[in-house]
Formats: C-alpha cells, sequence, structure tokens
C-alpha cells in the first residue's frame, strides 16, 4: 500500500532528509513512525502526500508510483490520502460541518450523500451534534478529532498522521490514538509520525525508525 | 495484502449517474454563485470602493460614446436642411431660366428647386442687409437668376451634395454653385476621430477594469492564502480553488457595471432639461439619446466579462503559486 524504495531527499536549501530509506506497509496495516525531530519523519509523510517529491528512489502509494502522478494529477492523488496534521489545519471562518464536508465538496458528492457522510464522520470521532460550531469553539483534542474526521469521510485507503497527539494532554492523546486504531480496525491503512513513546507501548502495532535519515533500530528506551 | 481493499469498495459506491453528477455540479455552482456574492457583502467598504472605481471607468467611454451618439444625431439633422444656391450666367432670359430650373427639379437626387429672379433677389438683399439706397444708387439690377435647391433625403451625404454640386457646375448656364457644407463636412470628421478616441478610450478602460479586479482578486488570494492551501491539502484542485475568485471578480465588474448604467443615466438626466431648452431656442426636434436596452446590455455585460478575464488571469496566475506547505 506504501512502499519506499531506496528514497533519498535532499530539499533546495541542500539539507539532506532522507537517505536510502526502504519499507513496505501492507494494505490494511498500521505503524507508528518515530524519530527524533529532524529525523526525516515529515518527510516521509510529506513524499506520501505528494507534498515534496523524492531527489532519487520510488514513492508508491496505493499501487501507484507517485514519479508518475504529474502536476495536475496530484488533487485527484491528494484525494485517496488522508492526512492529519498536529495543527490540524482547520478552516476558523467555517462551521465543523463545512470544515469535515469540505473533500466530498471538492469530489463533487451531492448533498444528500454530504449530509449522511459527514453525519457517519463526526459520529466515528465522537462529535455528533457539533456541526454548526466553530473550530475555536471546541477543544484542542476536538479540534484534532475534526481534522481527523475530515481525513477520512472520503474514504481514503491510506491515512497519514503527523504528530497528531503533540498538543494534547495524555487523556486526550490516548483517545485519539485509539481513533487511529479503530479505523485501522476497519481496513484503512494507517501511518502515524510520533515521538509520544508512552503511547507507542500501548499498542502492539509495528515501529518504523529513523535517525538522522534512515532507517534504524529501535532505540533503548523501549528495544527491551 | 491480507485484507480485502477497502478502496474499492468506498470508490465504488462513489460512481453517480450524469444527471447526479451535473445536478451536484450546479448546486455547487449556485452556492458558491451566493457565498461569494455574500463575501463582498461582509466587507462592504472595500467592495464599494472597487466597484465605484470599476463603475466610473466603465462610464467613462459610455459618456464619451453618447456624445459622439448625439453629434451624430444632430449633424444628421442638418444633413437634411442642406441648401445648395446655383447662380446662372448673365445675360439670360426668363425663359432659358425656367429650362434650367425644369432639368434641376427632374433629377433624382434634388428634393425641390425654386427660382429666384434678380428682382426678388434684389429685394431679399435690400431687406436683410440694409443697403437697399446704395443698391438704387446702382441704378440697373446687378444680380443674377438664382435657383436654390434642397438635395433628396438619400443625397443628403456630405459627399452626395458635393458631387450634385460638381455636376450642376458642369451645366452651360451655370456660373457658380455654392454648397454651404464645409462645416458639416469638418464636423463629420472631428465626430469619425471622435469615434477612435472612444474606441481607444474604451480599450484602455477595459485593461483599467481588468487590472483593477485582477489587483483586488490577488490580495484576496493571499488573505486567504492558508484556506487555499488547506483545500490543496484535502485533494482541491485548481479550478476548484479558482471558482470562488471567478465569481468574485465577474461581481465586480458587474456592479461596476451597473454603476456606471446609474451614472451615465444620471448625466443624461441632468442634461436632457438644458439641451432641450437649446434645441428648442434653434427650433429643433433634437432630444438627448440615452444609451438604449443594447447600450446598457453592453454596458453590464462588458463589465461583467472584464470583471471575469480580470479574476481569471490572476487567479490562474497566483494560485498555481500557492502550494501547501504542511
Amino acid at each position: 500500500m506504501i512502499s519506499f524504495q531506496r528514497v533519498f531527499k535532499r530539499y533546495p536549501n541542500g539539507r539532506e532528509a532522507l537517505a536510502e530509506v526502504s519499507f513496505d506497509l501492507a494494505s490494511g496495516e498500521m505503524a507508528f513512525l518515530t524519530g527524533h525531530s529532524g529525523a526525516g519523519k515529515s518527510t516521509v509523510l510529506k513524499l506520501i502526500a505528494l507534498l515534496e517529491r523524492p531527489t532519487r528512489g520510488q514513492v508508491i502509494v496505493n499501487s501507484r508510483n507517485t514519479a508518475s502522478v504529474g502536476s495536475r494529477a496530484i488533487p485527484a492523488f491528494r484525494r485517496q490520502v488522508g492526512v492529519v496534521f498536529q495543527d490540524h489545519k482547520l478552516l476558523a471562518d467555517r462551521p465543523i460541518y463545512d470544515n469535515v464536508a469540505l473533500p466530498l465538496v471538492i469530489a463533487g458528492v451531492t448533498r444528500r450523500e454530504l449530509d449522511k457522510r459527514v453525519r457517519a464522520a463526526l459520529d466515528q470521532v465522537g462529535l455528533l451534534g457539533k456541526e454548526t460550531s466553530f473550530p475555536m469553539e471546541l477543544s484542542a483534542g476536538e479540534q484534532q478529532r475534526v481534522g481527523i474526521a475530515r481525513a477520512v469521510i472520503s474514504k481514503p485507503p491510506v491515512l497519514i498522521a503527523d504528530e497528531p497527539t503533540g498538543n494534547l494532554d495524555p487523556d486526550l492523546a490516548l483517545e485519539v490514538m485509539n481513533l487511529f486504531k479503530r479505523l485501522n480496525d476497519v481496513g484503512v491503512t494507517v501511518m502515524v509520525a510520533t515521538h509520544d513513546v508512552h503511547l507507542i507501548d500501548r499498542f502492539g502495532v509495528r515501529r518504523i525508525h529513523i535517525e538522522h535519515g534512515q532507517l534504524a533500530g529501535l532505540p533503548p528506551d523501549v528495544a527491551a | 495484502m491480507s485484507r480485502p481493499d477497502p478502496s474499492r469498495k468506498a470508490y465504488a459506491s462513489e460512481r453517480r449517474s450524469p444527471v447526479a453528477v451535473l445536478s451536484t455540479w450546479i448546486e455547487r455552482h449556485v452556492q458558491t454563485l451566493v457565498s461569494s456574492l455574500g463575501k463582498l457583502v461582509r466587507q462592504p467598504f472595500a467592495t464599494v470602493l472597487t466597484v465605484g472605481v470599476i463603475g466610473l471607468g466603465l462610464a467613462l467611454p459610455a459618456c464619451l460614446y453618447l456624445v459622439v451618439l448625439n453629434a451624430s444625431a444632430v449633424t444628421e439633422g442638418i444633413g437634411s436642411t442642406v441648401q445648395l444656391s446655383a447662380y446662372l450666367k448673365i445675360p439670360m432670359t426668363a425663359e432659358q431660366a425656367q429650362k434650367v430650373l425644369r432639368s434641376i427639379e427632374a433629377r433624382d437626387d434634388v428634393l425641390d428647386a425654386r427660382l429666384v429672379t434678380p428682382e426678388e433677389g434684389l429685394r431679399q438683399f435690400e431687406d436683410m442687409s440694409g443697403f437697399g439706397d446704395a443698391l438704387k444708387a446702382l441704378g440697373d439690377n446687378p444680380l443674377p437668376y438664382a435657383i436654390t435647391l434642397r438635395p433628396a433625403p438619400l443625397f443628403d451625404s456630405p459627399q452626395a451634395v458635393e458631387s450634385l454640386a460638381d455636376e450642376l457646375r458642369t451645366l452651360p448656364e451655370i456660373e457658380i454653385v455654392q454648397v454651404d457644407t464645409e462645416w458639416v463636412r469638418r464636423l463629420d470628421a472631428i465626430l469619425d476621430a471622435l469615434r477612435q478616441v472612444v474606441l481607444l478610450a474604451a480599450g484602455l478602460l477595459g485593461l483599467g477594469v481588468v487590472a483593477i479586479v485582477g489587483n483586488t482578486i490577488r490580495l484576496d488570494i493571499y488573505g486567504r492564502r492558508d484556506e487555499i492551501e488547506v483545500i490543496k491539502l484535502v485533494g482541491g484542485s485548481n479550478a476548484f480553488v479558482r471558482r470562488p475568485f471567478l465569481y468574485s471578480g465577474t461581481w465586480y465588474g458587474l456592479g461596476g457595471g451597473l454603476l456606471a448604467w446609474v451614472l451615465v443615466a444620471a448625466a443624461v438626466g441632468l442634461l436632457a432639461g438644458p439641451i432641450e431648452r437649446v434645441a428648442t431656442l434653434y427650433a429643433s426636434a433634437f432630444r438627448l439619446h440615452g444609451l438604449g436596452r443594447d447600450g446598457i446590455l453592453a454596458l453590464v455585460a462588458g463589465g461583467a466579462l472584464l470583471g471575469w478575464i480580470g479574476s481569471w488571469i490572476t487567479a490562474s496566475y497566483h494560485l498555481r503559486r500557492i502550494e501547501p506547505r504542511a
């Protein structure tokens, strides 16, 4: 579902973010992407969402080599990859309903279908009834769940998240992580970048660890 | 790939009939149409300024156009009152003069003609000039027979009148033909030049409108940069992101066109009274022309089109440059 083959990424400013990274994430699999800040986690996610392109090597998402996706085809490609951000990137001047519905509005879904699916997505993240609220009226955890509802509403086969629990206290973080696990249980391929070691331990899922732009063995603090 | 691929089922359910696709598409456009108008209404000050500048930019060439249109109408009215005077040679008997008159009357391009005898001419001259006594001192009447004629309605253009005069000049009985159309021709030439000025002004100010709308939309785009990035992040295409800006630009242009219409109508309304009084003093039935239905339609639709063009150029250029920086 997600496959990195000897991926090398150097940014225009000369910084080498990834060097020879290869891994495979099977369809329906879930993995945590760990590593220090600046290790290359964000770059991995950016390559999956086609926010960046690899300098060398292949990135394959949903059985599609991203190198074959032209700039005009990027929007359609992104609709098959749900993305959750640490700062959730909600539209502050639009109610929750509009925020969650956005990917479907882009896809041109009918009004009736839209209503049904926005409700279903909000129900999934436990926010049914908040449709008319604005993002600022919600707590940090609730805002993050709105971001997740938006990422999954178009039923993308792949969901990636960049430090989704970074701003949350432990209880809320656990709640959000459980949500990702539940989505994975219904078949979505999930990759979550995080440095929240305590949380990772509670979920028995695969870990992909990056150090200085390269895959590395697990650090001693969790290897035990 | 141990589990079934959830993507297949999910995307299969999104296959829709062409009718549903079309109705959803129309629904989205109507929604964008209304919401883009709402955005403009929510920032009235900026909107009024932009629409005002566009309105003035469109009203100016429209007013110039009306000046030319009305001036043309005035000279057309003058054309039908053009008179030619043909002075016959001396000596000339009354019968000869009558024969010349009949031959001129018979022409297709002559509406009517009248013979002025030397005696009649002398009387008119005495009445009008006040030199009656001086003329009496001459003893003999020095005036020739004269024929005054008016061209037929279809032959009253300056060129036709001039060729009529040229043909009369070739007649052996005629000494001099006078046409007082020189100033009409000059006015016509000036109006021709003015028409070019109107076209030029309309072109330049039209470009100005495109630039104004473009700049307004550019500011709008950068003011909503975050929103655009988010929409692109979740898979919005350039066309999708551009759509509301196209509607905004069209609204600006439409508003400017309507304002220009109001401005021109107000100017015509203000000037109609005074011009009617002037026309009455000259015993003319001239009435000031307004834009008319076609003119109004052209002004308003033209404004909307220019607004759309301005926003399309700007949005296409700038939106491509905004890429999400997650």
